[in-house]
């Protein structure tokens, strides 16, 4: 007899099979619908903003509070330590301050030059706090308490300091998901600064313990580009703006195909310590309108 | 009813500290999971078809809030929420090293899983490096706020056999 034919008396209940198959075709379903449209992860934003966005800004508060006190404990150890070395430190850097105040005159000319001063300021910005991060290890993203409600939309870049954090990726009426340029998931277009060289930067996991992000497709047949140069977005890039720092070279390689380079670079923004970003309400699709 | 109530506060509970304190006091950047800890303590203590709830409410809030494919997490936690239900027939309340074991298990299933789908497909095949430094730290760590944890879902496990 089939197990689902309903007995006299007995309340209706469906076998787990039954359940977990049917379940099964819904998740697919799921993937495929949300892969292509917008219509399964609209409402569940709403809904998800409204329940758990407002105690996750609570409790964020609260975990960040413990966070500062067992890194005090840790640090007690390594300031005592520490201290003796800057002491140091301090007379090395006394004579290489004078030299650097030197530097600074001619930093103010450059910078002027490459007018990366003024180019920041020209885009519309609001402030956000990041009050979840991602829950599993595997991806490098957190949330923000900022939606649409407050004119964020998706694909909207996020920088904090001077660098380049990420871009929305998810949106709700106030909270928004943002990946990072460390994510494994992340790829962006930059290029050179000093040489205007495009390259594709990769977040990656493997790399991320060393600090460093990889990038790769690098075309500098001039040998120009060297470690140390800085990398911005390229103007080629369909999601971000042009001009926001990514980070510094830190290796270069040859690939072996001879055409091309890669290697590493340093990231701008200090991810590890990050509680508040901008949020840069220019979107690089109607940049020619500004 | 009652039961249904307090298993989705659990969830929240869980998925909110997840995604909040842990970080924050997190060792080596890696955070416990702790929504395999209730999909699993469900499945075992209420059988398959809770377990299998419990794992796709789970697996759906934690989709909703990454920024991927709906359903994608929903899947892999379902499952896992299923299989442990399958082990409701030797549960004894008293008994702690089959529940332990049962959620080790299950997070090296996730932790594989998630490995497989959502980078080997993207051709990163390094995956000794994944294991030592991602899986291996997660299980070890959801083990040890497992002996904090389990207690808890126990405790409500036997107020409600109760009533």
């Amino acid at each position: 007899m089939s197990p689902i034919v309903k007995k006299k008396g007995e309340k209706f209940t469906l076998p787990g099979k039954y359940l977990l198959f049917i379940l099964t075709i819904i998740c697919t379903g799921l993937i495929v619908l949300t892969l292509n449209t917008d219509y399964v992860s609209r409402p569940l934003t709403i809904v998800a903003g409204y329940v758990i966005s407002p105690l996750q800004q609570g409790i964020s508060s609260m975990g960040n509070w413990l966070g500062r006190r067992s890194e005090e404990l840790v640090q007690i150890r390594d300031l005592l330590e520490e201290n003796e070395e800057l002491k140091n430190q301090i007379d090395e850097l006394t004579i290489e301050n004078t030299k650097l105040q030197q530097d600074r005159y001619e930093l103010t000319s450059l910078r002027e030059l490459y007018g990366l001063d003024a180019q920041y300021d020209d885009y519309q910005k609001i402030g956000a706090r990041i009050i979840a991060r991602d829950p599993g290890n595997w991806f490098h993203s957190f949330q923000i308490d900022k939606g649409y409600e407050d004119g964020v939309a998706v694909d909207m870049n996020i920088i904090a300091g001077s660098g380049l954090v990420g871009r929305v990726v998810k949106v709700g009426p106030n909270w928004a998901k943002v990946n990072t340029v460390i994510a494994d998931n992340f790829n962006v277009s930059g290029q050179v600064l000093s040489t205007e060289d495009n390259l594709i930067v990769k977040g990656s996991l493997e790399l991320y313990a060393d600090g460093v992000v990889e990038f790769g497709d690098l075309i500098d047949n001039a040998d120009q580009v060297v470690v140390g140069d800085k990398i911005v977005t390229s103007n080629i890039s369909d999601k971000y703006l042009p001009g926001i720092l990514i980070g510094y070279i830190s290796t270069l390689n040859r690939d072996s195909n001879n055409l091309t380079k890669s290697g590493h670079l340093i990231p701008a923004v200090d991810f590890e310590h990050l509680n508040d970003v901008l949020v840069i309400l220019q979107l690089k699709q109607n940049y020619e309108d500004m | 009813m009652r039961r249904g109530i307090i298993t989705a506060l659990l969830i929240i509970g869980c998925y909110i500290l997840q995604s909040t304190v842990f970080p924050a006091i997190a060792f080596a950047e890696i955070v416990p999971n702790l929504l395999i800890v209730v999909t699993a303590a469900c499945g075992f203590m209420w059988g398959d078809r809770t377990g299998l709830a419990v794992g796709f409410v789970s697996g759906l809030l934690a989709d909703i809030f990454s920024g991927d494919a709906i359903g994608m997490h929903a899947m892999i936690y379902m499952y896992i929420g299923y299989l442990n239900g399958k082990f409701n027939g030797i549960f004894f309340p008293e008994d702690i090293k089959l529940p332990m074991a049962l959620i080790l298990i299950s997070d090296l299933f996730y932790g594989l899983f998630t490995y497989l789908l959502l980078f080997m497909m993207r051709s990163r095949f390094a995956f000794p490096f994944y294991f030592m430094n991602i899986i291996l730290p997660e299980i070890v760590y959801t083990i040890l706020v497992t002996l904090l944890l389990y207690p808890i879902i126990l405790w409500i496990y036997n107020r409600l056999e109760k009533h």
